[in-house]
């Protein structure tokens, strides 16, 4: 009995320490953001039902999309390489094929009618400091403005892959894959991807020269993503560990709450592509989770076993001793 | 007393239940000694067989190892047509013939060098000879080139990958397993 | 040249050689440890085994760790933790097992000093330890540059800084430790080296000598009662064990041992593969960045109380407080003036002392952790006067303790 009165003392004084080195000084480190869930409470709903087919000639016609953004899907390729966008815009304009599918629809529609508003970038853009966003508002077409952008967002939808067939890196590429790179190569059903930079995943060489060219378009690329940005944003193939999903998550969401005045723009995405976000965060950073789980469970049984077997041991030994 | 038969029984059980932790162990020791994936992956070339010239030795690189690919000339396709052993020894792409073969000496190790003049290999180690299908023309050396594992995808080459005229060279003992 | 006669036996034949007989009753079957004693005294195994699973894990992390600037922190996040067969076993273990290692040693301590177990003739096996402590914290440091992540670089620029001597300026001195201005690749190079050779030799020897101390004292017990061994042993031998006051080492004491170490390896385990973040601080997977500093650095759990005692006063006040916490510990035997080698509980004032070091060592710890902002410097400053108060006051309250 005494004994287990100094394992509650030495349990008590441990689980104390505990308590006040991580979770309490944690808690006095960093602010806690509860987030909403992706819900983009200060935009306004869809009230319109968009019609797909309008959209497509509003998006290829007054909506004049595609005058900087590719549409690969539909066979249409960026007017620009990234590089050179990259120079002239400061960010190199996405590809729209899976637009529908990652972002939020409500923002979609927010941000073609005003881009600087919906990417919560309002702070730099605006008539103070006289610069205006690289993508310019659209004021509609002569008709109902918000019909049209519900068109224009169906039309968009309608080219993308559905929401279960977007896979976790579709996701990522066409959300941050733009500024951020991974330059992990991840395994994922039995194939290897290999590093993504910001224009692309970077390919093998047989000639050192060819390598070193990528390289110097990916590092010019990153020059002018500095210049616009203000610094270049972080690689992020250790993100998951080092920030955590929830972090990360309310993050994405509205980055302005974590760092104000921060250049990262409101990405806009759905919460269902968030999800596919981090899959492949974890994917890339801690893709033996799924392992680390099933060889845990299985050590934990066999060294409770272990630890039985030993009681046992030590029953049988003091059974003379006592 | 009754505990004489259980005497150490329950010694001997936990060492066993500790021996199974070992052995698990031992399992994932050795599983960390094995060549990584990004290895094992690095273990295929692909060769684009039409950039080849006739009568060129371009040395070209396969898991660590010099591979010597030698278009065969008209010339050298009919020497090697007079010889069922040679003829053996070529892989043939599209209309063109081939000799691929790991640029390492059967005997010791040493890479020949070649000498397109005289359409054979020579090593300076121990002065043992090759023609130019990688047949073994001159001792010490104990057997011909070795030839990579290899399979035709239209006009290229995967080394590290087999394919039915690889199989076949295995199984007539053309070559050994490299 | 001694006598040799043919061997009967494998048996005979080593036992010629290298007296196995000899060395098992010794070490083994009849190395007497009293009967008394409660499951604390299983923190030593469980230490060794602790220091195996490091020493273990610790091989299979060297065979794929490059202490190279630009390669160390993805060998030891991709390589490692993503390609490796186990490789992520093997970081999380030697990451918990790093950790955990100093609650057991701060446990093992306290131990010592709640029962009198570094006094009356038992003096060395204290300072031997306080060495492995002090080799243990520089394995632990040096350990933690490895990674070259946020934490290990601003760590290793603060705490090399130190060496500076505050108004002494020592700064060619740093500039010498670390082998250039910054936390560099000389600077990786030279700590991966004390990690992986010598310190790891130092402990060895130093656990050799912990031992050896421990030999002819004899184990202390819950009581601090004078056993006569030699009469006890005597009692065993003849077969009566139940009224002996002495176990033999093995296997009474060693099953006893195994006990602990299993439940102790449930708790660990369960550490390392579900509850990790507190010994792999998440700040640490971020690739270190000499031209950013994180918004918070803080050393390990285990080195608050010390930092705590440093970050209160200033600059040479405060590196002279942070010289005295180190070396005071070793001192203890020779400051505790008393002559009763009895657990606390039994020592009058000294039972105080202990439970006032105890928990000043907690509250310093909680307060180095937390930012030296508003009530909690306050407090961090009142439990450095403390600690240094103890210390001053441990002569005094022991020289004036009855005599048990």
């Amino acid at each position: 009995m005494k004994e287990l009165f100094i394992l509650a003392v030495v349990t008590f004084f441990t689980l104390l320490t505990y308590w006040l080195v991580e979770p309490f000084a944690h808690s006095q480190m960093h602010k806690h953001i509860e987030g909403e869930g992706f819900a983009y409470k200060d935009l306004p709903a869809l009230t319109k039902k968009g019609d797909a087919a309008r959209g497509k000639d509003l998006v290829m016609g007054a909506g004049a999309c595609a005058g900087c953004h590719g549409i690969e899907v539909e066979g249409m390729p960026a007017p620009m390489d990234a590089v050179t966008a990259a120079a002239s815009y400061g960010v190199n304009p996405p590809d729209l094929s899976n637009a529908g599918a990652v972002f939020d629809p409500k923002f979609l529609a927010a941000l073609i009618k005003n881009p600087a508003h919906a990417l919560d970038l309002e702070h730099k853009y605006n008539e103070k400091s006289g610069k205006s966003y690289p993508m310019p508002q659209f004021y509609g077409a002569g008709g109902d403005i918000d019909q049209e952008v519900a068109d224009m967002v169906a039309y968009l939808q309608s080219i993308a892959p559905k929401k279960e067939e977007l896979t976790p890196n579709q996701a990522f590429e066409t959300a941050c894959g733009r500024c951020h790179a991974i330059h992990y190569p991840y395994e994922l059903d039995g194939k290897i991807h290999p590093s993504w930079t910001q224009i692309g995943e970077k390919p093998s060489f047989k000639k050192k020269q060819d390598e070193l060219a990528f390289e110097q378009k990916v590092l010019d690329y990153q020059d002018s993503l500095t210049k616009y940005l203000g610094t270049l944003p972080p690689d992020l193939s250790m993100y998951i560990r080092s920030r955590g999903e929830h972090f990360i998550k309310t993050f994405v969401e509205d980055p302005q709450v974590y760092l104000k005045g921060t250049a990262m723009p409101r990405v806009g995405v759905s919460a269902e592509a968030a999800e596919k976000v981090i899959e492949h965060l974890e994917d890339v950073g801690d893709s033996k989770r799924h392992q680390r789980a099933s060889v845990g469970a299985n050590v934990m049984i066999y060294i409770f076993i272990f630890a039985i077997f030993a009681i046992l041991w030590k029953k049988e030994v003091w059974r003379d001793l006592h | 007393m009754k505990n004489s038969s259980r005497r150490g029984f329950m010694g001997k059980a936990f060492g066993a239940v500790a021996g199974v932790g070992a052995v698990a162990s031992l399992y994932a020791m050795k599983r960390s000694w094995d060549p990584l994936p990004s290895v094992k992956a690095a273990g295929f070339t692909t060769l684009d067989m039409s950039a080849y010239q006739d009568n060129e030795l371009v040395t070209e690189k396969w898991r660590g190892k010099p591979i010597f690919v030698l278009k065969q000339s008209p010339d050298m396709i009919k020497k090697a047509q007079g010889n069922p052993k040679d003829m053996e020894r070529l892989i043939k792409v599209g209309n063109d013939y081939f000799m691929v073969c790991v640029g390492l000496c059967t005997h010791l190790g040493c890479i020949p060098g070649y000498n397109p003049d005289e359409e054979s290999f020579l090593c300076a180690c121990h002065g043992g000879m090759y023609d130019f299908s990688g047949e073994v023309t001159k001792a010490p050396p104990p057997r011909g080139l070795d030839i990579p594992p290899f399979k035709i995808d239209g006009n290229k080459l995967v080394l590290g990958e087999t394919g039915p005229e690889y199989e076949k060279m295995l199984a007539d003992g053309t070559t050994l397993k490299v | 040249m001694a006598h040799f006669t043919k061997a009967t036996s494998l048996h005979d034949w080593l036992n010629q050689r290298l007296a196995v007989d000899t060395l098992r009753r010794v070490l083994a079957t009849e190395y007497w440890i009293p009967k008394n004693i409660n499951f604390l005294w299983a923190m030593g195994m469980v230490l060794a085994i602790t220091f195996g699973l490091l020493l273990i894990s610790g091989i299979f992390l060297l065979m794929y760790y490059q202490p190279n600037v630009e390669l160390a922190f993805d060998s030891v996040n991709y390589t490692i933790m993503q390609e490796v067969g186990y490789g992520w076993l093997w970081r999380h273990v030697h990451g918990v097992a790093a950790s955990v290692v100093f609650l057991i040693i701060y446990i093992h301590m306290f131990t010592g000093i709640y029962y009198g177990s570094y006094k009356k003739g038992r003096e060395m096996i204290w300072i031997s330890g306080m060495l492995l402590f002090v080799a243990f914290s520089a394995e632990a440091f040096s350990g933690y540059m490895l990674p070259w992540g946020q934490m290990s670089y601003w760590a290793g620029m603060v705490i090399t800084n130190l060496f500076a001597g505050g108004s002494l300026h020592a700064d060619g001195l740093v500039e010498w430790i670390r082998g250039d201005y910054v936390p560099g690749q000389a600077f990786l190079n030279r700590f991966f080296m004390l990690h992986v050779l010598l310190i790891p030799l130092a402990i060895l020897g130093l656990i050799g000598l912990h031992f050896g101390a421990l030999r002819i004292p004899h184990v202390n017990n819950q009581d601090g009662e004078e056993i006569d061994f030699e009469a006890e042993a005597a009692k065993y031998k003849a077969g009566d064990k139940a009224n002996s006051k002495v176990i033999a080492f093995v296997n009474d004491f060693m099953s006893k041992d195994m006990m602990v170490v299993g439940i102790y390896l449930i708790f660990f385990f369960y550490l390392v593969f579900y509850h990790y973040d507190f010994a792999m601080d998440p700040v640490n997977f971020d690739p270190a960045n000499g031209l950013k500093t994180p918004a918070h650095i803080y050393p390990e759990w285990y080195f608050l109380w010390s930092y705590e005692i440093l970050r209160p006063f200033s600059t040479d006040t405060g590196l002279i407080a942070f010289a005295f916490a180190q070396v005071i510990f070793f001192a203890l035997p020779f400051l505790d003036k008393s002559p009763n080698a009895v657990p606390a509980s039994r020592r009058g004032l000294f039972k105080y002392w202990f439970w006032a070091m105890l928990i000043d060592m907690i509250i310093l710890t909680a307060m180095g952790k937390v930012p030296p902002e508003g009530s909690f410097s306050t407090i961090g400053l009142y439990a450095a006067l403390t600690f240094i108060g103890l210390w001053i006051a441990l002569p005094f309250i022991t020289k004036f303790e009855k005599k048990v």
